[in-house]
């Protein structure tokens, strides 16, 4: 009994130092600004940031005037309501971010499936995807730009052109790596093609696939701001450039911080969802596992 | 007279390597009857498996002739039980169960029923939703047994089922195994490494050479059916171990000289 107390205290301690160690650094950070011990022109103090952040909200610079929303609704006015929310950077940095990452992803999986299977498409392939794998995707923005225009289309490319890279190769690998007794077992109990497919390649695939998801999501995330900071007059690249350029340096920390929560809302959205597609993967439930029979690997 | 169900005759394999080419089976001919438990023994690297991938189909032979007898009930004709967990890891227990019977579009609540049966068979019931990595090596070979015998095939190839788990779990394995064969009376062409487990399985255990395999000879097993655990402390059932064993011996140390070599 007292061992449990003890053991619950420590891990209230645990959270208590991992939680108050950064709110500590915060309030220092806080502090030594109001010292003036920090110049606030170049580390606005977080309390600072945060009043930026609502100031940037209820202008509707980057939610857009989110409020004039129901009324347009009501209205029936949906182009005006769509122009309204495309106006905040925070959306129009996630739009260009979702439709390129899936105009990447999709095509990604499909010719990493078929790259995986097929040797002959692979030793074909393969030597060109390393050679613009290895290419920084922002240093081809310029060419981009030259073929489609310096509009709206143009950074979804590119955001596409990263993910697609990233997904084709870890779908690739996933497909690679699955062991082939899994193959033989599926064509033994009388597989077809298509059955080999949706029941072995992909599944078996998709742990590895997932780690390419996630991967390819965070360099969109990168992508998207460089991109932005030179070509765009939107976007939360494009709110952190221009801050820094007008000097309003609590406007690009208020930046800073959208996209960090975005990074951990996309980690833990990708998450949520890999749990959900594959069940397998989750934790075995203890009271399932029968005791004192040790014996083979564990999967 | 018995039906004869698998007829090889002088089959040889033949591995391309990149130096030169591996024969992994030299050869080899054999009979299996219908019904028949058939056990194949010999060192490790002579062959077993790949005589068993050619019985499935999985690869062909590079000489000789492999015939098998198809009952024409259309039941699959074979399925393998693998040496490795094959059992699918994506998949639930009772969805790897009924593996084969979905892949021949067996309608679900036929599936369902069958899966069920066996999954009581194997003492699975309660796990029918629990993934593979939820259970122990034992309970997963168990469910590829479960996922053989319930696609009903005419010809049962296992490859080694019991290879990988602890002598105490394979024991019991064993028993099971040899109730529910006795049970169904299928074809059966058993591969181990186990002196023990083919002469408490097999009704005729069949030595194979080392590197290149090859048949060595063949040694039938008087013991009646059905088979229980004490039968392995019979003195004629340690006489009759011992007697392989001699001649297993033999290959086993000359694996051992080649693999010096290599």
């Amino acid at each position: 009994m007292a061992l449990e107390g003890r053991k619950l205290s420590r891990e209230t301690k645990d959270r208590l130092l991992a939680l108050g160690f950064p709110l500590g650094l915060l309030f220092l950070w806080e502090g030594l600004v109001r010292m003036d011990a920090l110049d606030a022109r170049f580390f606005p103090a977080p309390s600072t940031v945060l009043q930026a952040l609502w100031i940037l909200i209820v202008k509707g610079e980057l939610l857009g005037k989110f409020w004039r929303l129901p009324a347009l609704i009501t209205a029936g006015n949906w182009s005006e309501g769509l122009r309204t929310i495309s106006e905040g950077h925070l959306w129009i940095s996630l739009f260009r971010i979702f439709s390129g990452f899936l105009l990447g992803a999709v095509p990604g999986i499909v010719l990493g499936v078929i790259m995986g299977m097929n040797r002959t498409v692979r030793i074909a392939i393969d030597p060109v995807v390393s050679a613009v794998y290895v290419l920084p995707k922002i240093a081809i923005l310029p060419l981009v730009m030259l073929i489609f225009g310096i509009g709206e289309l143009s950074k979804v490319v590119i955001v596409a052109i990263a993910s697609f890279f990233l997904i084709l190769i870890n779908t690739m690998a996933g497909v690679r790596d699955i062991e082939p007794i899994f193959f033989e077992a599926a064509k033994n109990y009388g597989a077809g093609r298509r059955q080999m497919f949706w029941q072995v390649i992909i599944p078996g695939a998709l742990p590895i696939i997932f780690a390419g998801l996630r991967l390819s999501l965070g360099t969109a995330l990168i992508v998207i701001i460089a991109a932005e900071f030179v070509a765009a007059k939107h976007g939360l690249g494009f709110l952190i450039w221009y801050s820094w350029q007008t000097l309003l340096t609590e406007n690009m920390f208020a930046g800073l911080l959208v996209i960090m929560i975005l990074g951990a809302a996309f980690t833990r959205g990708l998450q949520t969802i890999e749990h959900w597609v594959m069940p397998w993967r989750r934790e075995p439930a203890p009271s399932l596992i029968e005791k004192g029979e040790p014996g083979g690997k564990r999967n | 007279m018995a039906v004869v169900k698998i007829k090889v005759q002088g089959v040889s394999k033949i591995f391309p390597q990149p130096k030169g080419s591996f024969e992994a089976v030299k050869d080899f001919s054999l009979q299996v009857n219908e019904g028949e438990f058939l056990c194949l023994v010999g060192p490790s690297g002579c062959g077993k498996s790949t005589i068993l991938r050619m019985l499935a189909g999985l690869i062909t032979p590079s000489q000789g002739v492999i015939s098998i007898q198809e009952g024409g009930s259309g039941d699959p004709l074979q399925n393998i039980v693998f040496q490795e967990y094959a059992i699918f890891p994506w998949k639930t227990v009772a969805q790897n169960v009924g593996f084969g019977l979905a892949m021949r579009g067996v309608p679900r609540t036929r599936r369902q029923a069958v899966v069920t049966e066996w999954l009581r068979k194997v003492g699975l019931l309660k796990f029918a939703e629990a993934y593979p990595h939820q259970l122990s090596g034992g309970m997963k070979q168990r469910v590829s047994i479960a996922r053989a015998f319930a696609n009903n095939p005419e010809i049962l190839l296992m490859d080694e089922p019991l290879g990988a788990l602890d002598a105490q779990i394979r024991a019991i394995l064993q028993e099971e195994l040899i109730r529910i064969w006795e049970e169904q009376r299928k074809t059966v062409v058993y591969i181990t490494h186990s002196i023990e487990e083919a002469v408490f399985l097999g009704d005729r255990v069949i030595l194979m050479t080392a590197h290149p395999g090859t048949y060595k000879t063949e040694f039938p097993i008087p013991f009646s059916r059905p088979r229980k655990a004490p039968l392995m402390s019979h003195p004629d059932f340690g006489r009759l171990t011992y007697a392989i064993w001699q001649e297993l011996r033999v290959e086993v140390e000359r694996t051992m000289e080649q693999q010096k070599w290599l």
